[in-house]
């Protein structure tokens, strides 16, 4: 909760350059996650060699199907430079309420997500990987049913006060249906998703 | 290639003997007896990572040539009221999935790497049958041939094999990797699809023979010998459609027929018979009338009586391209779904043929055969169907987009 309060602290000035290095980073060949970065930096410099890469790239970005209510996106983020950065929040094209989650074991053994109050830490060289049963972006509130295929715009704000900009594509998966635990009493994630 | 022929195919059955001695599990043994002249093991390529690119000019899976050895084909119905949207999206779905799956990667959401990492050339093919021109309003832009191929006099042709709005075609080297792609691939388009036939076709494995050589059908014969070459001009100016809309462009015609073909009577029928009837030697895929496999049938040629050597009605002679229009690349798959209950075959061929046009290749030539070809005593097209190949996509992109127009 106190994470999506935070406020966004990059302006957008720098989507351009997010968007390109957004889309090289998902479309990227190499079947290993940590060939991303390396793949995405040289269409960065040479898209805009004035201005310094995101310190954020995203593999294999995607975003499961549902009718309302809530939602996650799941990717794989690494980062180019060489110190760590913080995935501090994330907003959506889908609705304006999104928050980062990670996954625990509660005491009864069943599997809960609860917002991770210090963000995602990208460890250089260490990809992080956002998948069903772990951490995920939440997205609350959807403002539409997002449909198999659709395309859900992702705009992360990190901690060296940059944005990184990327494009979720929409599939079914009956994977990741953990409850929710925010601290008023839990819901179900899956909402009123179809199989 | 025809003059080298028969030297080279001794040695590969040499080396065939070998790689089944050493399948059989002396490799041991062999590997010892290095000093012997006479048996070398084969090396085998790893051929499971081979892969094939999904974006360019052109789809995947029509000059991918050899064809891989297996297949399955695959025709969807839109859910009744689809329209442009949801194309769209269905195709950005199966577009994604497809090149993640051909360079051997899991599908988005999926964590199956062992099914996809050896794809073993896997291949996903699109093409758009009339009811998806429909469904997105785009009626007028769907050739009329492929909405609907003339009736032929011996056409015997079962709905249940007929039609579809969109088909797949899948094909790979490997039946796992194969299996793993279609299922994952109407797993996602089963949302906004329903199946309305499947068929599955093999030709002879990867291996046993160099893969240059012409792949057998089930009528033993060496069949596809007069296909223009991958890559070559002849191909090309066949094939890819060069003229039209720019969605059409680089893009293709499929035409895919099942043809049941009775094996009983085949098998009873007498190998002069059989010959005769193609005009070519079941051995070695040779004109009756001497040669090598890559010489064509000449008609003219008699016999010292006078006599003509090739029947009129022999199938390569009503089938050969008459004009340059004519031309298509045979594509096809044997299928085997028998024994039935009382043991009959029942088994045939997917004739997948790809051509620019069908209005002037497909229907001319099948005319002919229709009328007169003497493999009709065994051959009755029993399904039918006709699709557009829209041309290939971009990094990026996806099958279709240019004629959504989104
Ligand atoms: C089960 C059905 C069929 C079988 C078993 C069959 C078999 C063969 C064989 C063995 C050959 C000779 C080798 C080669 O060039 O590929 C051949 C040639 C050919 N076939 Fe068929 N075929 C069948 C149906 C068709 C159909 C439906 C068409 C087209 C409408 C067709 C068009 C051709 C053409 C164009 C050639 C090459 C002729 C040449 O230029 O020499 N075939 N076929
Ligand atoms: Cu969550």
């Amino acid at each position: 909760m106190l994470v999506s309060a935070r406020p966004l602290r990059g302006p957008l000035l720098v989507i351009t350059t997010a968007c390109v290095i957004g889309i090289a980073g998902c479309a990227g060949g190499d079947p290993s996650p940590a060939a991303a970065p390396s793949a995405a930096a040289p269409s960065a410099a040479a898209a805009s060699p004035a201005v310094s890469a995101p310190a954020v790239t995203v593999a294999d970005p995607w975003v499961k199907t549902a009718e309302s209510g809530m939602t996650a996106a799941f990717g794989t983020f690494s980062t180019t430079g060489s110190t760590p950065v913080t995935v501090l929040s994330a907003q959506t094209s889908a609705s304006s309420r999104t928050e980062l989650h990670e996954v625990v074991v509660g005491d009864d053994g069943a599997m809960t997500m609860r917002p991770k109050g210090d963000g995602f830490v990208i460890e250089p060289g260490a990809p992080h990987v956002l998948a069903p049963g772990g951490d995920h972006i939440m997205i609350m509130d959807l403002a539409s049913p997002i449909r198999p295929g659709d395309q859900i715009d992702v705009t992360l704000s990190l901690s060296d006060g940059s944005t990184t900009r990327f494009s979720a594509l929409a599939k079914e998966t009956s994977g990741g249906e953990e409850n929710y635990d925010d601290g008023a009493g839990s819901m179900h994630m899956s909402g009123g998703q179809g199989g | 290639m025809s003059a080298l022929g028969p030297s080279l195919r001794r040695r590969a059955l040499l080396l065939g003997g070998a790689a089944a001695v050493v399948g059989g599990g002396t490799a041991a043994a062999l590997a010892v007896r290095d000093g012997d002249p006479e048996v070398r093991p084969v090396a085998v390529a790893p051929v499971g990572a081979e892969t094939v690119p999904f974006h360019g000019v052109h789809q995947p899976g029509i000059d991918t040539l050899p064809a891989q050895a297996h297949a399955v084909f695959l025709g969807l119905d839109l859910n009744p009221g689809s329209g442009p949207a949801e194309v769209g999206r269905l195709m950005r779905l199966l577009s994604d999935d497809a090149a993640r799956l051909m360079s051997g990667r899991a599908p988005l959401a999926a964590e199956d790497q062992e099914l996809a990492v050896l794809p073993s050339r896997l291949t996903v093919t699109f093409g758009f049958g009339a009811g998806l021109f429909d469904a997105i309003g785009r009626a007028g832009d769907c050739p009329a041939v492929v909405r609907e191929l003339p009736a032929f006099p011996a056409d015997r042709l079962d709905p249940r094999w007929s039609g579809g709005d969109l088909l797949l075609q899948v094909c790979s080297d490997d039946p796992v990797p194969l299996a793993y792609a279609v299922r994952r691939l109407v797993r996602d388009a089963r949302s906004m699809t329903s199946v309305r036939w499947v068929q599955r076709g093999f030709n002879p494995a990867r291996g046993p023979e160099p893969a240059a050589v012409t792949p057998r059908n089930l009528f033993g014969q060496r069949d596809g010998t007069a296909n223009p070459a991958s890559g070559s001009p002849e191909l090309a100016e066949s094939v890819w459609v060069r003229d039209g809309p720019s969605w059409f462009v680089g893009g293709s015609v499929l035409v895919l027929r099942r043809i049941r073909m009775d094996l009983d009577t085949w098998d009873d029928f007498g190998r002069v018979g059989k010959e005769m009837a193609l005009a070519r030697r079941l051995d070695t895929g040779a004109p009756v009338t001497g040669g090598g496999e890559f010489d064509e049938v000449d008609p003219r040629v008699v016999d010292e009586r006078g006599m003509p050597m090739v029947a009129a009605s022999a199938h390569v002679v009503r089938a050969k391209a008459r004009t340059p229009a004519e031309r298509m690349l045979r594509r096809g798959y044997s299928y085997d779904d028998g024994p039935t209950p009382d043991g009959a075959p029942d088994a045939g061929q997917l004739f997948a043929a790809y051509q620019a046009d069908a209005a002037t290749a497909f229907v001319p030539v099948q005319g002919r055969l229709a009328e007169s070809d003497v493999m009709n005593l065994w051959v009755t097209h029993v399904g039918s169907a006709a699709f557009v190949i829209p041309p290939g996509c971009a990094d990026g992109e996806f099958v279709g987009r240019a004629l959504l127009g989104t």
